[in-house]
């Protein structure tokens, strides 16, 4: 079945840098991977650790959060706060079994679309190495890959 | 000018970033702006910059949202590719004429698909990338351009050229392909005309010592910049042309067509490329893997602005790049065949040889030369540097009455001077017009807003082709399909093109006959279009927020058509999400707080005044509060300005225009004791003595000053002959007759700047002392006068004053931070001992002056800093909005800041300074009222524990504890102070803040869709 394993990413890109280098990726017509879903976000700090343990527990098998460069967030400090978030979430994800490399922080301005298509590779080369999540519900049968293992 | 014939319109000439500001600027305050560019689109080279120094701050980032609002400001015209051929007329009411080329696209066609640069088989050099990479003669200047609309290269269109090809025209999906297309002549209408044409960067190839355009490696600093920029030719991969190899070591020449009358025409100092090179070389290094040696040759080091000496000492011990002082006179290739050898002689006067990867050449800034003389032509005067001439107490009025000038036209600047000048331009162009003001701007019909209360979800989808662009890759009608199969959505239709006009009619009758009270556009990207859509709603009598945009353009349809399936795929997952989102959506409110038009701005110097005064220009009431009996602060003791004007007499006519204008009241010998209240309605109460009162303004401004440092060195305070540079323009002013009688004086720099303890560089001592030894000599040719200096910073054309110093005979000699000069005093006269690095030998100096260029210090502003709950940098100056784009207003709504409490500066950049805090607070007074936007957050006091969490981390101090009522001493959000980040909503403990538009709700029902089916 892993042959066959198309990762499902979350992406939540915040609107003055992530997002618009999401734009610039297209305007330069870069490709990258499309198993990944960009929500956009006034700013990351924005991004409530419910954000992305909901996600993972949905199902999603990799969530990562992109802001502006680190000093350059137009909320000041709304990036810094994210990043906390993003790595309390990983400290989560480690204790209850979960790989924590599934949830990342980025950081790039709004005029690396090469970066952005760069990251949407990596993260997704990082799932597919990684396997689907554990939670994933199957979806014809509704079932996670955990409930069938036990 | 008799008021009812004023013209309430105004032409700016240049769309880079200062014209850009001054439009919008204009444009919100009430006039009708006209934005000429020359070229196909706005942006300037600003827009081709990488980074902008001294935070390295993503130059496209932080412009492109300005470039975006001006593109859709409904009283902006943007006339691109066209030139400024004549004014007539009278300052009120010009005739403007504007020739325009041919574009040979339709502007209200084109559609931005880029299909015409896709089939052009013309190869073109791309200028906009100097040259480094190709375009087709069918292109868009830039990713990011405004307007973005193509246009096709005359010179180099086949078609044009031999009538043949046409291949554009063909497979143009708009038909917006005009070979037919001619050159206009325009006239226009305008109250008056500010010039923003910007600089022309100095050509080195005239210079061929250097090598460039002969050795491939040898690039100006501008292609450089290119070649660092993610979106340039080389997508931001350090490359150097010889051989495509990665650069390991990297030299930038500095002074390139600067401060050089042999080589160029330019005397005077660029001003930018000292700091321009050190960001680049510190961005190349973050850029560089393995590790890259940089190095900078240069004569002297001018990081003279806020920032910049920290970005320069940073460069040095954190980034390890070399600083070498000397002037490289040749550059030859290198046997190797990439790379070059620079030959230059060092400080001990060896000659060295030293090879490099790279050669980064730091061009100048000058004018460009059709340009100035159209401008002489118009009645403009230019300076002896051959920029356009100002006064230093109207520092964007140009010699012809009624035309302004702001940015580098004026003299080389960087970006945040040139911002302050274009606003400071709109607020004098404006003032002129303040009776016609709103006269020939649009006034919008409001539609009225539906009550959708008890409706249910009603969904319209509307899914583009966006001609091929997406259904060329997205099965869209497969897509639409899909879209009918989501819970709430009642209609859903593709469009050819969603944006165009019959697409905007069809979604607004839509919305009437099916009752929509939802709408989900799936297009190209909420970031061009949203607004255009959220229009759309408004005028079909549904709240804006009821649109929510599914990018499967941008972020589908262009990254993904090398799989197709996978791209309609998620284009429908995409589309589910916004689906089970838009069903969430509540209507939001815009709200609004009236603004009391009064100003008080604290502090009665230039600054102050300048600000004063431009307020009351535009017909507002300002108080003043001094602390002191007088008015003039720190300039009563100036004695003369880097352009040659008195300035006692210049500062008598300002007091009494100040003390005289009946909008102006003065409170003196008065401070602030309390503030309350916020942007609009502020209520601040004033000690004058034993009596306090209370004003009621809408703005303020903080315009407090400095003050000269007391040196604890060099004997001052000890001996009389020792004084500072200001107790010296005492003199000056009082024409003390010793001072023509004196034979010898030695000026000392940078006392009390640039050292550990106080870093930063106070940027105006070194033209200071300029102005004053040359003063000395002109009462005594025949005394001796020597500086000793560290780096002389006399930037932009105050070089003229150091070259005129060293030609009348001052002696300058350097010396170093670890080395300071002594001092002696002795019967005969101090001595001031010194190492001379040329001579490599300590020198005694006997002297009867000993002059101290002391650092300009902040006063203690602490209390002022808590009242307006704004930050305060680790020096002592107030901290501006925005280093590049917002420098003369805090982060804070509704308060300004000007003059030397933002930083050191002379009187023109303080009076430039003023008037771009009094534009901006025009903007902000002239529409009386704030409108907040919708996406706010929102507390559910039920909820609230009190913590305080939230106003801790709001950047704009919106939220507060309400006062009073059944939920008081719980936290509420002030929406006019919220910019709707959503940090506090993130941040509260208590679930108590919803962000309004990005609800948890609503985010989770995203998650949820995207994850499910």
């Amino acid at each position: 079945m892993t042959d066959a394993f198309e990762p499902r990413i979350l992406a939540y890109c915040c609107r003055y840098c992530a997002y618009a280098a999401a734009d610039l990726a297209g305007s330069m017509r870069l490709a990258y991977p499309p198993n990944v879903r960009i929500v956009q976000v006034p700013c990351t700090g924005r991004i409530d650790a419910l954000f992305l343990l909901r996600a993972i527990e949905a199902g999603a098998d990799g969530v990562y959060v992109a802001g502006c460069l680190e000093g350059e967030c137009h909320f000041l400090e709304g990036n810094l706060r994210a990043r906390k978030r993003v790595d309390f979430v990983k400290g989560v994800l480690g204790e209850i079994g979960l790989e924590p490399e599934r949830v990342e922080m980025f950081n790039l301005s709004s005029a690396m679309g090469p970066r952005f298509a760069e990251i949407a590779r990596d993260m997704t080369e990082r799932i597919r190495r990684l396997g689907p999540s554990p939670l994933r519900t199957d979806d014809a049968s509704g079932e996670t890959a955990l409930g069938r293992c036990a | 000018m008799n008021r009812a014939s004023l013209t309430g319109a105004v032409v700016v000439s240049g769309g880079g970033i200062a014209g850009i500001q001054a439009s919008l600027d204009l444009a919100y305050a009430g006039y009708k702006v006209y934005l000429v560019e020359r070229s196909p689109a706005i942006g300037g080279v600003m827009a081709q910059l990488d980074k902008t120094f001294p935070t390295n701050d993503c130059a496209m980032c932080i412009m492109s949202p300005k470039l975006v609002e001006v593109g859709r400001h409904p009283d902006i015209e943007i006339l691109t590719l066209s030139e400024i051929r004549g004014i007539e007329g009278e300052p009120g009411s010009f005739r403007v004429t504007v020739e325009q080329k041919p574009r040979y696209i339709d502007l209200e066609k084109c559609i931005a698909c880029g299909r015409c640069a896709g089939k052009c088989p013309k190869k073109v050099v791309d200028r906009f990338n100097r040259g480094l990479s190709q375009r087709r003669a069918a292109y868009v200047l830039y990713p990011q351009a405004v307007p973005l609309k193509y246009l096709i290269d005359e010179a180099e269109c086949i078609y044009l050229q031999k009538k043949k090809c046409g291949a554009c025209a063909k497979i143009c999906p708009a038909g917006a392909v005009n070979f037919e297309d001619r050159a206009r002549q325009l006239t226009l209408e305008a109250g008056a005309v500010i010039f923003s044409s910007g600089f022309e960067p100095f050509d080195p190839s005239a210079i061929d010592t250097l090598g460039y355009g002969r050795i491939p490696d040898v690039l100006t600093s501008l292609e450089f910049e290119r070649i660092l920029s993610a979106s340039g030719p080389t997508r931001g991969h350090l490359k150097r042309p010889s051989d495509g190899a990665e650069p390991r070591k990297i030299a930038w020449l500095q002074c390139i067509g600067s401060r050089d009358i042999n080589r160029s025409e330019n005397f005077h100092c660029s001003s930018v490329c000292c700091m321009y090179a050190i960001k680049q070389a510190i961005i190349a290094k973050e850029h560089a893997d393995p590790p890259l040696e940089g190095a900078i040759f240069y004569m002297d080091m001018r990081t003279h602005g806020k920032g910049f000496e920290d970005c320069y000492n940073q460069a040095r011990e954190k980034h390890g790049i070399r600083f070498v002082r000397s002037r490289v006179h040749t550059v030859d290739p290198s046997p190797s065949g990439g790379g070059a050898i620079l030959r230059y002689v060092g400080e001990d006067g060896l000659p060295s040889r030293e090879e490099f990867d790279l050669v980064v050449l730091s061009i100048g800034l000058q004018s460009e030369r059709p340009l100035r003389e159209r401008l002489q032509e118009l009645g403009i005067a230019l300076t002896e540097g051959r920029f356009v001439r100002t006064d230093t107490f109207d520092p964007t009025a140009t010699t012809r009455k009624g035309i302004y000038v702001c940015g580098a036209l004026s003299g080389p600047k960087d970006i945040p001077q040139s911002v302050i000048e274009a606003e400071g331009a709109a607020l004098r162009a404006g003032a002129d017009l303040a009776p016609a003001r709103h006269r020939l701007t649009s006034r919008p019909p409001v539609t009225a807003e539906r009550d959708l209360r008890g409706e249910p979800p009603r969904v319209g989808v509307f899914v583009c082709h966006c001609g091929i662009n997406i259904n060329g890759v997205v099965d869209v009608p497969a897509v639409r399909d899909y879209a009918r199969s989501l819970p709430y959505v009642t209609y859903v239709t593709d469009n050819l093109y969603s944006c165009s006009q019959d697409t905007q009619n069809l979604i607004r009758a839509k919305i009437e006959e099916e009752g929509l009270n939802r709408v989900v556009i799936a297009a190209c990207s909420p970031k061009t279009h949203e607004p255009l859509f959220q229009k759309t709603l408004a005028d079909a009598g549904v709240n804006k927020y009821l649109l929510e945009f599914v990018n499967i353009r941008n972020q589908d349809s262009w990254v993904h058509m090398e799989d197709p399936p996978a791209a309609t795929a998620k284009a429908k997952e995409l589309l589910r999400m916004a689906v089970s989102k838009a069903v969430l959506l509540s209507p939001l409110a815009e709200e609004e707080i009236q603004i009391l038009p009064r100003a008080l701005v604290v502090g009665g110097g230039i600054a102050g005044m300048a600000a004063a005064k431009a307020l009351s220009s535009q017909g507002y009431p300002v108080e003043i509060v001094e602390r002191e009996a007088e008015l003039g602060g720190q300039a009563r003791f100036l004695h003369r300005t880097a352009r040659g004007e008195e300035i006692s007499s210049r500062l008598a006519d300002l007091i009494r225009e100040v003390e005289t204008d009946p909008r102006i009241t003065v409170h003196r010998h008065a401070e602030l004791i309390q503030v309350e209240g916020f942007v609009g309605n502020f209520r601040s109460t004033i000690r004058q003595g034993t009596e306090t009162k209370t004003v009621e303004h809408g703005v303020t401004f903080l315009a407090t000053g400095a003050r000269e440092h007391r040196p604890e060195e060099y004997l001052y305070g000890e001996d009389p002959r020792v004084i500072t540079g200001l107790e010296l323009d005492r003199r000056l002013r009082r024409k003390d007759p010793r001072l023509g009688e004196l034979q010898r004086a030695v000026f000392i720099q940078c006392v009390g700047s640039r050292e550990p303890s106080r870093p930063y560089c106070s940027r105006v001592c070194c033209t200071h002392t300029m102005i004053s030894a040359l003063e000395l000599l002109d009462r005594n040719p025949q005394a001796q006068v020597v500086v000793l200096y560290r780096d002389i910073r006399t930037y932009g054309e105050r070089e003229g004053l150091y070259l005129e110093a060293r030609k009348r005979g001052v002696i300058f000699i350097r010396y170093d931070l670890e080395d300071k000069p002594r001092v002696r005093a002795t019967p005969a006269g101090l001595v001031v001992e010194a190492l001379d690095p040329i001579l490599g030998r300590r020198i005694a100096l006997g002297t009867d002056l000993l002059v101290l260029a002391a650092a300009v210090v902040p006063h203690e502003s602490t209390e002022l800093a808590r009242f307006f709950k704004v930050p305060v940098n680790a020096d002592g100056f107030f901290v501006e909005a925005h280093v590049k784009l917002n420098p003369a207003a805090f982060a804070t709504e509704g308060v300004f800041l000007c003059g030397l409490a933002h930083y050191p500066k002379p009187i023109d950049e303080s009076v430039a300074q003023a008037q771009a805090a009094a534009a901006a607070a025009t903007v902000l007074l002239a529409r009386g009222k704030l409108t907040a936007v919708g996406t706010t957050a929102r507390v559910e006091p039920l909820f609230c524990s009190s913590c305080g969490v939230c106003l801790a981390v709001c950047p704009y101090q919106a939220p507060r504890f309400s006062e009073k009522g059944p939920f008081a001493g719980r936290a509420e959000i002030n929406t006019a102070l919220c910019k709707g980040c959503g940090l506090c909503v993130a941040s509260c403990r208590s679930g108590a803040i919803q962000l309004q538009g990005f609800t948890d709700a609503q985010t989770i029902a995203m998650i949820e869709a995207a994850v499910s089916g």
